[in-house]
């Protein structure tokens, strides 16, 4: 029994010293640089705090009354037929109540606070970013700014972001850890996300929800720079010689893997409801039927329409 | 003629897959050779493969899930290393063809293929004898589970060696499942395999529902069963109202693929939604149909090596039932991110955290059975002890999950798979290691070895703790799941710790192995004469080891909730009956077996678009259970004077046990 008390303990104590000794950058989701990711971190520094009320006590009594009513020890207490106590079943059954009322509130509050359709509240306007993801990388446009890009988000720190969110593939679900929620993007539909970053700094942007072959190379760069960064970015990207056009979409579209960054210097005017919208178009023609067993049928819709 | 198959489909180039076929197929083959030299095959055929008994037909679904256990941790194993290796330049050695493969298997394999035999298996054994009865109500449709599960199992294995598995995961998301995304047949045999599964399911759920609560002994009321058998109840339950909607999910997604429909598709009024919606319906269920059985071994295992009727029976009762109506009510839980409202996702969070308020009581209820007890720490016991705070651990996890804006960023990372690892491992697998060494000596008349058991009991456990920590900090380091490959350094070292911790846990199956094989040689030395080694309390205790295939020879009558341990101290347990009576038992049949061959044959087409051998083998599905229901010759009758032989026979062992007994205390 000591032994096996020892490993728990052995268990619980390299986890604490994990924590201490991983160098605390590297855990993203509790070394946030948003105000959503923070919050989120104290719902979950909160809820453990609750929970750490019933589980201790699950811990010491684990241990404890094995090795206390272990055969060997005769001296101790023995009632074979004590079977029931009411004071215990009351307390039970209420202290495990009690701590999920307790955090039936702080779900109650907290999800209604940091429900992602829901607008930062904040001095400046939101930047208005639409992402799009395809097989396998991300496209951002920007509409405000009527410019794109492909696998790297650039946006100012301290602004809003107010995203929209769909995707031209099976589901996916968009997530920069730092930053806070995650949210799926789904075909035909479109989702929305509200995230700023407090600092300049460059975070990971991922694909948390697995879409197949390129799936883990489905990340990119979130790149949070000042405005006057910002600006100059929005400048150059205007130069560039490459323009969003259906065309250029359907060539981006194709699944690729490691696709680099690119940016567009204009983007044709409503692609993203147009991306969303060719999947709910009801007078749409049935995708092409390629091959026996239809693989790869809609790559070319847009073409064909374009 | 073939369908889609052709040579192609056999994967020569890849000699990881070669190597596993070619080893397994020889492993086949020197078996099949051993059988025929030692001239078992009538035996088998007799006594295992046509048997309606359900000790035996436990035992079989047993034998299915440690060998699937065997082929799953493989799949773990591949994976594990694979993540120790693919950082930054290299890929590892596993293309994300291949492991993506490979993290479908393990999933659909332990949980279907894996955890389902071996709590059928250990229903089968036990619950009869613990309800005082001599069979189950429906012992054919016992047997066609058991095939249909074999015959699940079979393609899975198959589509090693032919074909591929489904690229998309167990739970198998749309619109990644529809031909557009997964063209190939791997997604078919995943939809197949589970299909035909999830039937077998279905049929054990009604047929256990329907043996316990008709065919209890007299004086059992249902609030004096055995915890098993209640968690079993509660189990069935959920088994015949999740499984359905499996079925129905699969059907649609089968429609999608096979006829064209947009059930799930993207476009043209196809819903993915639905899918996961309707996928997790059945799959939130599922973990507690697998758990609940778990939970009735511990607190079998617990009351006994306590020594100690188990402290607040009903409020385990309660607290079990109160699982059951909560499971069907938290399924969103598994996709808070998908744009939901608030009120949606608060509505499903704060149902989940409640089911954490009865496995709280039922976590105390066993620290409190321990409470005063006489504890012999034997290696059952040590698996409940292990379960009970490690379960903690992975509960709290659980409950964080279940806060949506804390599942905002833990959702689909490594986080979660330490969570419901943590959750399945030491309490489903724990529960049933435990149950193996509990009831084996009833199953087999010989106890396992303690000093092999405990050694795997520590590498499992360690190996546990090292496996899966890391993946709880690689979730706050924000890695997703499922990575073939990956870019950040920084996770590199936590990954390594978790690869070793699943070789720590393969040196524990060793020691599994090691176990049944030196306990299997010393066999006679480890004889159990009395049937009850560990000092039981619940019925099952009450029959020989191995049971007699009648169980009693006369039916118990109950008087307590721990009927045996109440027989023992009135002193009744032992007493001789006067007279027997003749009893009728269900014949052996070669249709059960015959009709999961015909099952795989027809899944395996189905795969294959072989639509000829579908059709045949579906009359042949057809054909056998209208044969069998045409039979009304069914049982076979064993005298009074048989019975009396068998059980003079018990009586004497009794005896000689009593007599070494009483010798070793002089």
């Amino acid at each position: 029994m000591k032994r096996k008390s020892t490993t728990v303990f052995l268990g619980l104590a390299s986890l604490c010293a994990a924590f201490l000794l991983t160098n605390c950058s590297e855990m993203l989701v509790l070394n946030p640089k948003g105000p959503i990711g923070e919050a989120e971190r104290f719902v979950i520094y909160t809820a453990i705090a609750l929970m750490l009320i019933v589980v201790i006590p699950v811990f010491v009594m684990a241990i404890w009354f094995p090795w206390k009513y272990r055969a060997s020890n005769t001296k101790a207490t023995y009632s074979p037929k004590w079977s029931y106590s009411a004071r215990i079943d009351w307390v039970i059954w209420l202290i495990p109540i009690g701590i999920i009322t307790a955090l039936a509130i702080l779900v109650w509050v907290e999800t209604h606070r940091l429900n992602p359709y829901k607008p930062i509240a904040f001095s400046v306007k939101p930047i208005r970013i639409e992402a799009v993801s395809l097989d396998w990388k991300w496209l951002f446009i920007y509409p405000d700014h009527n410019i794109a890009a492909v696998n790297q988000l650039v946006f100012p720190a301290k602004v809003p972001l107010s995203f929209r969110i769909t995707s031209d593939t099976v589901m996916t679900s968009f997530f920069i850890p730092q930053l806070g929620s995650q949210i799926y993007a789904m075909a035909g539909m479109q989702t929305r996300l509200h995230l700023m970053a407090d600092e300049p700094g460059i975070y990971r942007g991922q694909n948390q929800q697995f879409s197949g072959a390129g799936f883990s190379h489905m990340h990119f760069k979130a790149m949070a720079v000042t405005q006057r960064e910002f600006d100059e970015w929005v400048q150059k990207t205007k130069q560039s010689s490459n323009k969003l056009d259906l065309a250029r979409y359907g060539e981006i579209q194709k699944p690729s893997i490691g696709y680099p960054v690119t940016y567009f210097s204009s983007v044709k005017p409503g692609l993203f409801g147009h991306i969303i919208g060719k999947y709910n178009s009801m007078n749409m023609k049935p995708p092409a039927m390629k091959g026996k067993y239809g693989s790869a049928q809609r790559k070319n819709s847009l073409s064909e329409e374009s | 003629m073939f369908g889609k198959l052709t040579f192609q489909a056999i994967p020569y180039h890849n000699p990881i897959t070669m190597g596993a076929v070619v080893g397994a197929m020889l492993l086949g083959i020197i078996i099949l050779v051993l059988i025929t030299y030692f001239r078992k095959w009538p035996y088998l055929w007799n006594e295992w493969l046509t048997s309606l008994d359900p000790k035996r037909i436990g035992i079989m679904y047993i034998i299915l899930a440690l060998v699937m256990l065997l082929r799953g941790f493989s799949d773990a194993i591949m994976m594990r290393a694979q993540q120790a290796l693919a950082v930054g330049a290299s890929q590892g050695y596993l293309p994300p063809d291949h492991f993506n493969q490979i993290f479908g298997a393990h999933g659909s394999i332990m949980i279907v293929f894996m955890a389902m035999p071996f709590l059928t298996g250990l229903m089968n054994i036990v619950v009869p004898q613990q309800i005082g009865s001599r069979d189950v109500a429906f012992p054919f449709m016992n047997a066609v589970s058991l095939w249909l599960t074999a015959a699940g199992a079979l393609l899975v294995m198959t589509s090693l060696g032919i074909g591929e598995f489904s690229k998309a995961g167990w739970s198998g998301y749309a619109p990644l499942t529809e031909r557009q995304y997964s063209p190939g047949t791997g997604v078919d045999y995943w939809i197949w395999s589970f299909q035909i599964a999830g039937a077998a399911s279905l049929m054990s759920g009604i047929n256990f529902l329907v043996t316990i609560l008709k065919m209890r002994a007299p004086g059992m009321k249902l609030m004096r069963m055995p915890m098993f058998v209640w968690t079993t109840l509660v189990t069935n339950v959920l088994m015949i109202f999740a499984f359905p909607v499996l079925t129905v999910a699969l059907l649609l997604i089968t429609l999608d693929r096979y006829l064209g429909m947009h059930f799930f598709t993207n476009g043209l009024g196809g819903n993915m939604m639905m899918y996961t919606n309707l996928f997790w319906i059945w799959g939130h269920p599922e973990v507690y149909i697998v758990i609940l059985p778990a939970f009735g071994i511990f607190s079998e295992v617990v009351a006994t090596f306590s020594r100690k009727r188990l402290f607040g029976y009903t409020s385990l009762v309660y607290a079990t039932v109160a699982i059951m109506v909560l499971s069907f009510c938290v399924w969103l839980h598994h996709f808070f991110t998908m744009g939901a409202g608030p009120n949606v996702n608060i509505a499903f969070g704060i149902s989940t955290m409640l089911i954490a308020v009865p496995t709280g009581v039922k976590i105390f209820n066993w620290l409190f059975t321990m409470y005063r007890g006489r504890i012999r720490f034997t290696t059952p016991m040590y698996w409940t002890l292990a379960f009970i705070s490690t379960f903690a651990l992975g509960g709290m996890a659980g409950v964080l999950l279940s806060v949506p804006p804390a599942d905002f960023v833990l959702h689909n990372s490594l986080f979660l798979i330490a969570h419901f690892h943590n959750m399945l491992i030491p309490g489903t697998l724990f529960g049933f290691f435990a149950g193996y060494a509990y009831w084996f000596p009833k199953a087999f008349g010989f106890p396992l070895s303690e000093k092999w058991g405990k050694r795997a009991f520590w590498c499992w456990l360690i190996g546990f703790y090292l496996a899966f920590i890391p993946l709880y900090i690689l979730g706050f380091m924000g890695m997703p799941r499922r990575m073939q490959h990956y870019e950040n350094p920084a996770w590199h070292p936590y990954l390594i710790v978790a690869a070793v911790g699943t070789a720590v846990i393969s040196v524990g199956i060793l020691c599994l192995m090691m176990q049944l094989f030196v306990s299997i040689r010393e066999r006679h030395a480890r004889r159990d004469m009395t049937g009850d080694p560990w000092d039981g309390r619940t019925l099952e205790w009450a029959t020989a080891s191995p049971p007699a295939v009648y169980n009693f020879a006369v039916i118990p009558v109950v008087q307590d909730v721990d009927a045996f341990w109440d027989m023992k101290e009135r002193d009744v347990a032992y007493q001789q009956p006067t007279k027997y009576h003749d009893i009728r038992m269900p014949k052996s049949t070669a249709k059960g077996l015959l009709t999961g061959g015909f099952t795989f044959l027809f899944g395996f087409s189905m795969v294959w678009y072989i639509w000829w051998l579908a059709v045949l083998s579906a009359l042949g599905i057809v054909f056998m259970v209208i044969n069998r229901a045409c039979d009304d010759n069914t049982e076979y009758v064993i005298s009074a004077g048989e019975v009396e032989k068998i059980e003079n026979e018990r009586y004497r062992l009794l005896a000689s046990a009593a007599a070494n007994r009483a010798a070793e205390g002089v």
